[in-house]
Formats: structure tokens, sequence, C-alpha cells
């Protein structure tokens, strides 16, 4: 029997369309509303909640945490102070990534790391004769993203030190009589908290939250909105952006953090002091320069979308739901150059936008690629430009 | 002041391109006027750019879009070619539909395709696949008509080989069409919304609903003949490539034209506000410059009007130096305005009876227009003068969409009022205004009991308001009728169809022009090409 999270009993009230698909062992709603686009509007222009507790949640402790997770994460997470979080990734020992997540740290001794897939596993694995205690607390929280620019607004009457948290600090405050960690992190690039919350404690808190905020036009969104969010984020999709090394059959289906433009997250990477798992092999590939891809976004010509579909007689659609495939790009001559990896007509920026990976020499941004489209059952090639992610970046993201 | 803010002195006395009129046509063309490098100065009469597309604070937190209040027609390429989302452009879904009954019953429609074929088999079961039919025969004339929508219209009367080339155009382009699709829109050009949706619906509520976009601006009834164009014109409407999809703009149409007026200050666009164009000046039957109600005088090669075309060539020249039956044209030429708006600021969202507590309803249209009997009544009244006493509403809850309209919890709803004839028998406007308003908002009071006691402002604009604050003639929000002989090559007057006037470096770029009203940009769009060929020429 499919599981279902803290918040269920309350979204499922919620659900005008019954729409819900399975995440990892989880009923999580496709949309509540006939319209994710409408959902969708509420994280770009007010603010809307989703329940994020399926993500796998890991408390890391002990007095050698720091060191332990510096040595599995390939970013530092020595520079990340207590009360604050980082977007990080682990890779294996060939520098392919494995997972991404984020990582909380609460204390000098305590943090908190987020995953996609189950971890704990491989996480002991690594332990050795560290004092670390990896503890598999998924299911004792629930997650709720409160996302978007009447975010603050709404969670600040809730809790005055949301007002105060800069990007991907967190705190721990109340909502009511609930105990709960509010971040300022998310997955859709808009201004956003996520309020992690006792399991016993979730109800009530999403019952605050949505009284909090059904003024201001708050409303929930599925994953089909947070899927539309995240691509004009720029914020790359386990599974559909890259796939994690650990279960892929050939190096195709693997990807470095330089070839998934994480590049930055290697700050640091030449200190000795801090060896971790791909460090060499990552070395080598940027000292070599044998990156074999670079993501980038892609920004599809406006005119030349309309003038492939006018000419097959179609009116061009524009449509917002992402694809669920892949699409090949090609340079002027006809050769293959790399492959969008997620694409989608944006509401807020009026293009048709993806995410890509390309050949390192076709990553220049404003360089032209032919992204492939089928037109009533024909392949047609129409321009797109490059350029650089995120494609959707509002000031009061980090403001 | 940074050197692109609106300012309240012009900067100069030379201008390449003087734009008379800061509405959003003024504003397009002069957007792309610079663009393409002249030196341009918008003028515009108000204290703020927008004409008819406007948000104002009317009441402390309230954002009222005083006139237009939806935003569908705008050109796409508009969108691109002046960089608008780059300075702010936000179309908003609008999700739903909601009509409701005389009788207590509603047809509410939605995003989902098969959930509103159920709702409509509420009404009838026959309408259904109807509706997926009607949708798709009109989607098929739009994709007909659109090309025709952002070109110059052919000179019907022009000998030169450009304009028998534009009419071998119009013509191979018809002729491609298939018989039906190309039928299908003679019906809709040339007959009546009744007859067009009679081919399709038998229930009421879903006609009067789909009749009620044959009537908006103009003094038709869904039964007269000519609805059909109008109804046409508005499914050519597209939102994100949905043919008749409705968006809200963030902050209103007036938050549209405050991206456009950014957009076009980019460029390099001067915006002189406060400033009304007394008159245009002419040497030897060619536009120099203007002269603004102060006495000063301004010079330019090209003077553009974007204001309608009674001002246009009765009042910013001298009829004396056009040709006599142009003059005998823009004279009969119809304004009758016949809309009005109610505005009001609200403490909560109506409530409608029998949809209990529920608000979804309203994150779209509010149609009150129950059947195309009750649009065709009221307009009986406007045919003798008075205005409907059941009025035809369009209401829309914007705060729903884009909560920054009015504080939390608290709603703005504009009224869209039909009918409202501009010339009243036996009254005048400001006699009958408040009435005015009394009427619709004891008609609202029908259909949501309690209305009444939410109101926190009210505010009424008539046909004479939009003439005097806007400046369209007769409050006509079109700056002209849609009638066949006012549309495409005889908008605003045969042989003046083309953006030119009979003064040279004189040109029209407002709504009085091809395609014609609503915020679609693209008169200001087309003009401008008219004038950056003809200063290529020179
Ligand atoms: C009540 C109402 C509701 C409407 N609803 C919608 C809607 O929801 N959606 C839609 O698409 N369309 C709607 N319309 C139609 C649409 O708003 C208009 O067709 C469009 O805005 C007209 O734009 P314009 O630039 O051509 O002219 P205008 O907006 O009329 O602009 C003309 C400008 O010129 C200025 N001006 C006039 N004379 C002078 C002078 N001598 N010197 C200097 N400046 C001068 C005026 O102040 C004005 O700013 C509505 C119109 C009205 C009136």
């Amino acid at each position: 029997m499919i599981r279902t999270t803290p918040f269920h009993p309350r979204l499922s009230e919620l659900s005008t369309t019954g729409l819900w698909s399975h995440w990892a062992g989880y009923l999580s709603a496709q949309k509540y509303d006939m319209s994710a686009k409408h959902e969708y509007f509420g994280i770009r222009n007010s603010a809307g909640f989703f329940d994020s507790s399926p993500l796998y949640k890991y408390w890391v402790r002990g007095r050698d945490a720091e060191r332990f997770l510096a040595g599995v994460l390939a970013r530092d997470v020595r520079t990340c102070r207590p009360g604050r979080a980082q977007y990080t990734i682990w890779c294996d020992d060939a520098g392919f990534l494995l997972e991404d997540g984020v990582v909380f740290r609460h204390s000098d001794n305590e943090f908190m790391l987020t995953a996609a897939e189950p971890n704990l596993g491989y996480l002991r694995d690594l332990v050795g004769r560290l004092d670390v205690e990896v503890v598999d607390v998924s299911q004792e929280y629930g997650v709720l993203a409160v996302q978007g620019p009447r975010s603050r607004e709404i969670l600040a009457r809730l809790s005055p030190d949301v007002a105060a948290l800069p990007y991907f600090g967190h705190a721990q405050t109340k909502v009511g009589a609930a105990s709960v960690t509010v971040s300022r992190t998310g997955f859709t690039g808009d201004l956003g908290y996520e309020i992690l919350v006792p399991a016993a404690d979730a109800l009530p808190v999403l019952d605050a939250v949505i009284e909090a905020g059904t003024p201001y036009g708050m409303r929930p969104f599925g994953e089909q909105a947070l899927l539309m969010a995240r691509i004009e984020a720029g914020l790359l999709l386990v599974d559909v952006d890259f796939s994690s090394s650990r279960y892929a059959w050939t190096d195709h289906d693997r990807v470095t953090p330089v070839e998934l433009g994480l590049r930055w997250m290697l700050r640091g990477i030449d200190d000795p002091e801090r060896p971790f798992v791909g460090r060499k092999a990552l070395r080598a590939e940027i000292a070599g320069g044998t990156s074999r891809w670079a993501t980038v976004g892609i920004v599809v010509d406006w005119q030349d979308w309309d003038r492939v579909w006018t000419r097959a007689g179609l009116v061009p659609p524009k449509d917002e739901t992402p694809l669920d495939y892949e699409s090949m790009l090609y340079d002027a001559d006809g050769g293959r150059v790399g492959y969008a990896t997620s694409f989608m007509y944006s509401p807020v920026l009026q293009r048709h936008i993806g995410i890509a990976r390309v050949r390192p020499d076709h990553g220049a941004v404003g360089s032209t690629v032919g992204l492939e489209v089928t037109v009533n059952h024909q392949y047609e090639t129409v321009a797109a430009q490059v350029a650089r992610l995120p494609l959707f970046n509002p000031e009061r993201k980090t403001a | 002041m940074s050197p692109t803010s609106p300012t309240r002195t012009a900067k100069s006395r030379e201008y390449d391109a003087i734009v008379i009129g800061g509405g959003h046509n003024g504003l397009v063309n002069a957007a792309y006027l610079a663009k393409a490098g002249l030196s341009v100065l918008v003028v515009e009469r108000r204290h703020l750019v927008g004409g008819a597309a406007i948000t104002e604070e009317l009441y402390p937190g309230f954002q009222f879009t005083t006139f237009s209040y939806a935003l569908s027609l705008l050109r796409p390429d508009i969108i691109h070619e002046l960089d608008l989302v780059r300075h702010g452009f936000m179309p908003i879904l609008m999700p739903s539909s909601f009509a409701p009954m005389e009788n207590g019953d509603y047809l509410l429609l939605g995003p989902d395709r098969d959930e509103n074929l159920k709702e409509i088999m509420r009404h009838s079961a026959h309408d259904a696949d109807a509706m997926d039919r009607y949708e798709h025969d009109v989607e098929r004339v739009c994709q007909l008509v659109k090309p025709l929508f952002d070109r110059v219209p052919p000179n019907l009367f022009g000998k030169s080989p450009e304009d028998l080339a534009d009419l071998a155009w119009l013509r191979s382009h018809l002729g491609d069409a298939p018989a039906k699709v190309l039928h299908d829109a003679v019906r809709m050009l040339t007959g009546s919304a009744a007859d067009f949706l009679d081919d399709y619906f038998e229930s009421d509520i879903l006609k009067g609903y789909m009749a009620s976009s044959g009537i908006i601006g103009t003094k038709v009834g869904p039964m007269s003949q000519g609805s059909g164009l109008v109804l046409l014109y508005h499914s050519l409407g597209e939102h994100d490539g949905q043919f008749g999809a409705w968006a809200f703009h963030k902050g209103g149409n007036g938050g549209f034209t405050q991206v456009l007026a950014r957009a076009a200050q980019a460029f390099g666009v001067e915006i002189l506000l406060e400033s009304e164009v007394d008159h245009v000046v002419t040497r030897d039957g060619r536009a120099v410059g203007v002269v603004l109600g102060d006495g000063t005088e301004l010079t330019s090669r090209t003077v553009v009007s974007a204001v309608d075309p009674r001002r246009t060539f009765l009042e910013l020249v001298e009829p004396r130096e056009l040709p006599t039956d142009l003059v005998e044209n823009i004279n009969r030429f119809r304004f009758q305005g016949t809309s009005a708006k109610v505005n009001f600021a609200l403490d909560g969202a109506p409530r409608y009876p029998a949809l209990g507590d529920r608000t979804d309803q309203y994150r779209g249209f509010t149609n009150i227009g129950p059947s195309m009997e009750y649009l065709e009544r009221a307009f009986d009244d406007a045919k003798y003068g008075w205005y409907s006493q059941r009025p035809y509403l369009d209401c829309a809850v914007q705060s729903m969409v884009d909560p920054d309209m009015a504080p939390p919890g608290k709603h703005v709803m504009s009224c869209f009022v039909q009918y409202a004839p501009y010339h009243l028998r036996g009254s005048d406007w400001d006699t009958e205004r408040e009435k005015f308003g009394d009427t619709v908002q004891a008609t609202l009071e029908s259909f949501f009991p309690g209305f009444g006691d939410l109101v926190l402002h009210r505010e009424v604009v008539t046909p004479l308001d939009i003439e005097r604050v806007v400046g369209l003639s007769e409050g006509n929000i079109f700056a002209g009728e849609f009638f066949a002989p006012q549309m495409y090559f005889f908008r605003p007057a045969p042989g003046w169809s083309q953006y030119r006037t009979p003064i040279d470096g004189y040109y029209q770029c407002g709504s009085g022009t091809h395609p014609g009203g609503c915020v679609m940009g693209a008169p200001g769009k087309l003009a401008s090409g008219q004038i950056l060929a003809d200063l290529r020429q020179e």
C-alpha cells in the first residue's frame, strides 16, 4: 500500500483533480488544481506550497561530522557555518555524479542532509573509524515548501524570525506550538522557504500556513508546477537532467559536476587538506580539459518556432508542460552537438526554453544550436540560443 | 531623475518624430521608431501614460483598472521585438470563466477540457461536442484571418506595383483557404453572432456566454448582423499561443503600459506628460511639428497621431487641408460609444449561493449575460437612447489572479457594462452616473445576494467619462465602431488605411486604424513600419 506524508490528510482535501503520483514511495500531488499553470503563477506571482516530505533526510552527527561530510560531499561543507545550508553533490571515484541534495548545518557537529534517493548504506559505509552517526529520519519529519514572492510576508506572520533569514539560511523557530526549522531554500528559483516539522505537528503547521497565506492568494502546487519552475530556475533534476552514476550502465549516462555546470561547487578542490570521493578524477578532468559536455540554457528563437509550425499549417504550440523526453541538438551542418534534457514553454519568459547538454565547443553564450522538434510527424530543426543558467533569476530570490 | 524618466518639459525643441498620445499604441509606435534610431518624443495630455489601459489606486490599497481590464490581443511579436519581458511583462493565466444564471444555476468552465464537457452536458448533452466543433471551426477561421491582422491592409484603390502585389497576396491567401473555412469567415464577418452560434448550440447559458464576445464595445445586439465580426475579432486574441484565451497582466493593463513605457524609454523614447498637443503644424502640405497647449512649438520631420480618427483629422489639423471626401468619411465615422465600467473595492469575495463558500469561480471573467435574449433585451434599451435596465456585465475579480491588486483578503472587481449609449435621450451622463451605478449594482445584487454589503468603494465610468478622460470620441472603447465598413481597407476611411494621411509626414497609429481597438499594439507597430519605409525613401 502506498504511503502518505504527514500533510496528506489535508492535502487530499485540497486536491480537486485526484491526480497523484508515487514519489519515493509516497503519494505526491501532480496538481491540485485543474491548471498546473495556475499553480505555477502562485509560485511566480503570489505564493504556493508544496509537500516535499518524501525526500530522504539524514542526521549526520558527531565530533567528526564535518570531517566526514567534507570527505563525502564534493562541495566543501567546512565553508558552511551553523545556521546555513548548502546545495551540494556527491560523486563516485571516477568523478561522476551520484546525487545532489541540500546539507543544513545546525551546529558544529550536527548536519542534516536531504537526498532524493536512499543513501544511508552508502554514507554509513564511508564512516570508518570516525566519530559520526548517520541516522535516517526521513519518516520523522514533514517538509513543507512555501515559495513565491509573498512567501516571506506570509511566514513572517507565523514566525517573525523568518523575515531576517538570508538566502540558504535556516533557523529553529516555532509555528504555533510546534518547533520547526525554517530554511530559505527551495526548488523553484524564487523567494521561498522550507519548513521542517516533526511529523506529529505537521497538520497544525500546514493549517497555520494555509490560514496565513490564503488572503495573499497562496495555493498548493504539485509536481507539474514545480517542474516548470525548476526548469526556469536552471535547477537540475536527477533522472531527468542527469542520472546517478550508481545506476548507470554506460558512461553515456554519467556526468561529472563540471559537465553539469557545477564547477563552482568545486571551489577549493586543490586544497590538499580535503580529500573527498572523486577529487582525484575531478582534478584530472579540470587539468586536462577532458569534460565531454557543458550544461547550458537554451532559448528558442521565437520567429523560427512560429515559422516551422505555421509553415506546416499548424498553430504554434506554447505548452508549459515540460517534455518528458530529450530533444537532439545540431550544429549548422547537421552534426549532433548535444541534447536538451528539459524543455518547456516558459510563461514568465514567454519563450520556449530548455536545459541542455552540449559539446563544450558549443557552449558559448549567444551561440546558436538547432533544436530538433517533431512537426506533423517530421523532424524539423529550430534555432535556439545558448544562454547562461538560470534563465529566470528574480532579484527577490536572494534579496 | 534618470535621463529617460517621463518629464513635464521637453528636453529639446526638435525631434525626428513626435507621437501625439501616450496610449499603448503611441508607446508601441514610438518604441519601434526609436529602436530604428530616431529621436522620438511622446506627448501625453495626462499625468500618466496608457490611455485606456491604466491602473490607478483609487482607494487606499486597491488597484483599479479604470478602463480596459484584460489582455489577449496583444501581438506576440511585439513582446519579443520590444524586449518587454525584460521590463516586467507578465501575463497571468485566468483559468476559469463563470456564467451565473437567473435561476441560480451556473456554467463554470475551467482549464480541463473533459471537465468542461461534463459541465456543458449538465445544461445540454448536445452542446458538449458542439463546443469542440465550434472551437475548432473558429480556430481555423482565426488561423486564416490572423495574417491579415498582422499586415498593413492592401490599398484597394492603388494601382502601384506594390499595391497590386498586396492585393495578389490577399487573393492567394484567401484563395488557398478551404471552402468551409472561408465560408465560416464570411459568415462571421457579415452575420450575427446569434446565427453563427445557433448553428452549434442549443443551451441558452452557453449561447449567452459565447455571444457576449460578439457585443463587446459595439452598438450591436447578438442578433444584429455585424456581431459575428466582433465575436471573431475577440476570438483572434491569443494568450500563450491559445486563440481566444485571456490573461490578466500583472498590475492590470496599466501594469502593461508601464512595462511598455519602460521599454520605449530603454530605446531612447522621451515621454512628456501633462502636455496636450493643440495642433499639428503644417507647411506646404507637410507636417513639420506640433504646438502644445501652452504655446510651445516643437519641430519634427514626422508627426504621428496616436489618438482617434476624429481628433487626428478634424481637430489636430485643419480639415480644410484635407480632401473633402476624407473629411466626409471621418464625419460619418461611427463612434457612438455604448460601454461603461463600474469598478468596486470589495471587503471580500462575492458569494454565489449555489457554490456556497467557493471562490475559485472568480479566477477569470464572470459573465452576466445568461442568454442571448438577455443580451438582446439589454440592447433594446440602448436602441432607444437609454442604458440597459438589466445590463450585460463582464466582471473580473482581478485580485484573485493577481493578489497584489488589493490588500490581503480584500478584492477589486472590474465590471464592464453594456449597454450605456453615449447619447442619452432626455438626460445626460452627469445626471445619470450614480443611478446607472445603482442599476449595475442592483443587477449584481440579484446574482450575488449581499453584494452591496461588500462594497467599500465604487467607481462609475460612463462613456462621457471615457471621452473626457481618455479622449476617445463619444467614449467608443475601440476608437470607432467595429462595423464592416469601418474595418480593414476602410479603417478609418477608404484610401487611408495604410497609416498615412494626406499630409506628408503626418501619420496615424491609434485604434481607429487597422486592425482596430483593444490592447494589441498592432496599429502602433504597423504604422511604424510605414513611417520607416517612407523615411528610407526620402
Ligand atoms: C472601458 C474600456 C474597457 C476596455 N477593455 C478592454 C480590455 O479589457 N481589453 C482590451 O484589449 N481592450 C479593452 N479596451 C480597448 C482598449 O483599451 C483600447 O482600444 C486601447 O487601449 C486604445 O489604445 P490607443 O493607444 O489606441 O489609444 P488610447 O488608449 O485612447 O490613447 C490615447 C492617448 O492620447 C492622449 N491624448 C489624446 N489627445 C491628446 C492630445 N491632444 N495631446 C496629447 N495627448 C493626447 C490620451 O490622454 C491617451 O492617453 C477597453 C477600452 C475601454 C475604454
